[in-house]
Parts: C-alpha cells; sequence; structure tokens
C-alpha cells in the first residue's frame, strides 16, 4: 500500500465519473476510536444517537477487521480471534456490500481509518480513499492549530473566538460569514481598530487567518471531491 | 464459475450448522469455525443498524485482499456464506443452488432436528457435485 505514491502537494484524484449526491455519509477514526470526523449528505435513516452510532461503527469495523485476519484462506498460521491487529498486519476487507449500501474502508499505517458509505453500485473507491487520506494529511495534519485525537470540526469558528474574546479583537456575535478569503466580515470592535497600528498588525492577523483557513478548505474540498464521485 | 475456499451454514440463532473447507491454507478446527460463525452473525445484524436508508438485509459481499465473502440470507434467517477467490462471479447462484440441495436432502429428512448441525449423508454427495462441477471448470479454464 502507497500512501505517500504521490510525493505532490495536491496528488490529482481519479476523475470524477458522476456529479451529484452519490455518498451517504463519511467517518474518520484514529486508532483509539475517536471519530475525527463524521460528515453526512444524505441520510434519512438515523438508528442510534451519534455517540452510539461512532461507537458501534467502530466496533463493527474493529470486529470485521478480526474476522477477516482469521478468516484469510492463504494464511495457514493466524493468532486467535481477538487479538488487536496491527494496521497492516493480517488480511483486511476494504469494502462490504448489502442491498441499500456500500461501505468503502481504508486504514493507514498510523491508524487512521477512513469510511465512506455510498450507493450499492459503486465501484471500487480505494484510490478515492488515498486521495482523501492525502486531504486530512495537507489540510488537518499539517495544521498547527489542530491537536490530534481531537474532532476536526469547527476548528475555524472555536479557535478565532477563543482568539478574538481573548485579545479583545472580534465582537463574538459579529463573526458572520467564514468564506475562503476573508475569515471575518463583521465589525471589528472599535477599540480593535485602534490596536491594529500599520501593517504589523494586518500580517498579523492574515497570517492567522491563512492558518484557520487551512481547516476550512478541507471540508469545502472534501465537500466538493466526494460529491464528484461516481 | 466458482472457485470456493469454504461453506459454512448458520441457523437463525447464529449457531454453526454445517463447515466445509474445500482445499484452503487457512483450515480451522471446530472451535474456531463456531466463533467465527457466531462473529459473522452478530456482524450482519449490526450492519443493518448502520444502515442510512431503511429496509437493509444485511452484508452480501465482503471484499478483502485475498478473498471475497459472499452471504446469502434466507427468509427464515438461515445463512449461508462461501469464502471464494476475489473477483469470483455467480457466487449468489451457487448459494442458492445450495440452499435448494438444503431443503430437499436436510430439511426433507425425517431424522433431522431443526438447528442442529447436519449429518445427513446425500445433502453432502450433492453439495460435493456441485462444487466439484464449478472447480473442474475453473481447471479446464
Amino acid at each position: 500500500m502507497q500512501f505517500f505514491g504521490g510525493s505532490e502537494i495536491s496528488p490529482s484524484p481519479p476523475a470524477p465519473t458522476a456529479s451529484g449526491n452519490n455518498a451517504h455519509m463519511m467517518y474518520v477514526f484514529n486508532r483509539n476510536g475517536v471519530c475525527l470526523l463524521y460528515r453526512e449528505w444524505n441520510r434519512p435513516l438515523h438508528t442510534l444517537n451519534a455517540q452510539q452510532d461512532h461507537k458501534l461503527m467502530f466496533g463493527l469495523l474493529f470486529s470485521l477487521k478480526s474476522l477477516t485476519a482469521k478468516m484469510d484462506p492463504t494464511n495457514a498460521d493466524k493468532g486467535n480471534l481477538g487479538v488487536p491487529q496491527l494496521p497492516g498486519q493480517g488480511c483486511s476487507f476494504h469494502s462490504f456490500r448489502t442491498n441499500t449500501y456500500k461501505l468503502s474502508f481504508m486504514e493507514s499505517p498510523s491508524g487512521i481509518k477512513i469510511i465512506l458509505v455510498a450507493h450499492p453500485r459503486t465501484g471500487d473507491l480505494r484510490e478515492s480513499l488515498k486521495y482523501i487520506y492525502n486531504l486530512y494529511v495537507e489540510y488537518v495534519v499539517k495544521n498547527p492549530l489542530y491537536t490530534p485525537g481531537t474532532p476536526i470540526k469547527d476548528l475555524v469558528t472555536s479557535h478565532l473566538a477563543d482568539f478574538g474574546t481573548h485579545h479583545e479583537l472580534i465582537d463574538n456575535h459579529s463573526i458572520t460569514n467564514i468564506g475562503n478569503r476573508h475569515l471575518v466580515t463583521g465589525r471589528l470592535k472599535e477599540q480593535a481598530r485602534s490596536k491594529i497600528v500599520g501593517n504589523i498588525g494586518r500580517g498579523i492577523v492574515d497570517a492567522f487567518g491563512k492558518e484557520c483557513e487551512r481547516c476550512e478548505l478541507f471540508n469545502t474540498t472534501l465537500d466538493q471531491y466526494v460529491r464528484g464521485l461516481g | 464459475m466458482a472457485a470456493i475456499y469454504s461453506l459454512y451454514i448458520i441457523n437463525k440463532s447464529g449457531g454453526l450448522i454445517f463447515y466445509k473447507d474445500y482445499g484452503s491454507a487457512g483450515r480451522m478446527d471446530t472451535n474456531d469455525s463456531l466463533r467465527l460463525a457466531s462473529l459473522w452473525h452478530s456482524m450482519h445484524a449490526i450492519s443493518q443498524q448502520l444502515s442510512p436508508i431503511s429496509g437493509c438485509s444485511g452484508i452480501e459481499l465482503l471484499e478483502a485482499d485475498t478473498f471475497d465473502l459472499h452471504c446469502f440470507q434466507t427468509l427464515t434467517g438461515t445463512k449461508f456464506f462461501a469464502v471464494s477467490e476475489p473477483g469470483t462471479l455467480h457466487m449468489d447462484n451457487l448459494l442458492k443452488h445450495i440452499y435448494e440441495l438444503y431443503t430437499d436432502y436436510v430439511l426433507k429428512n425425517p431424522f433431522y432436528e431443526m438447528e442442529m448441525p447436519i449429518r445427513c449423508e446425500l445433502f453432502d454427495i450433492n453439495l460435493s457435485q456441485a462444487v466439484q462441477k464449478d472447480r473442474v471448470a475453473l481447471l479446464g479454464r
């Protein structure tokens, strides 16, 4: 499994074959079972609440990996059922299909598990999952404001709010529109305007803004890519 | 044509009632096969819970690096699943054929107790014929 075969900063994705909403939902877990990301595009049925759903999904994958390692017909020497397998050790499954959905799974060597649930006639999504993993590495892991092992949601608004209120720069209620270029389109407090003197002040806010931007870019890029998958 | 490594039949409660290995390196002893069958039964049920759309009937195909697992669930809850080479076609037809053999030679056997392990000679003979037919076709490729 080559994860660093791409080597470019933005590896080129497989060409999307269809447009529209084909994916149902996506999960990203780390090796301890913490759900780093859960995105939902089309999910009419919610059987359990969010916490239980994440735990159930992680548990299902853990047990299925254990089952595939044990059931491997080409390998005679296997451990006992239930022994935790290292990522890459033993045979692992890459997808399963039911009559209503197809789940595609990928585990990185560091234990990051990416799961994509789509319609049953989806093709092999392994290359697409590798691309999503590369997006995760570029936009999330390399973001200095991201703490590994914590969920990847709302990094922009929460950090900006903390930064802003701490330094009395931004009125909490003014963070209205977080776009790609202009992070805060709300009003700066009057005192703040006088504090940001000259280019140095503006430069600091810009640099901070760019760091926050990179994580929001993860969400928008991911969204665009998954919607384009066939 | 099918190139199956092994076949399992589990009853509606998840207990293994039939296990046959057709020459894989990963042949298992009785205890392991029992555990795996029960594990599969539970995983099958959990996968229905996680469906984004209502009306899910469980896993039909699991694709791994070195094998594929095809599962057929009957309306009564009995599951027939087979481990085969990756990319094997027409496995669902083979499983349905095995289900027919099961109804003819096991269920219609007056000495067979429901949900118990299968010990029916005619079933074994016909099953081997059905699987061998496919394997011969495979070797002829």
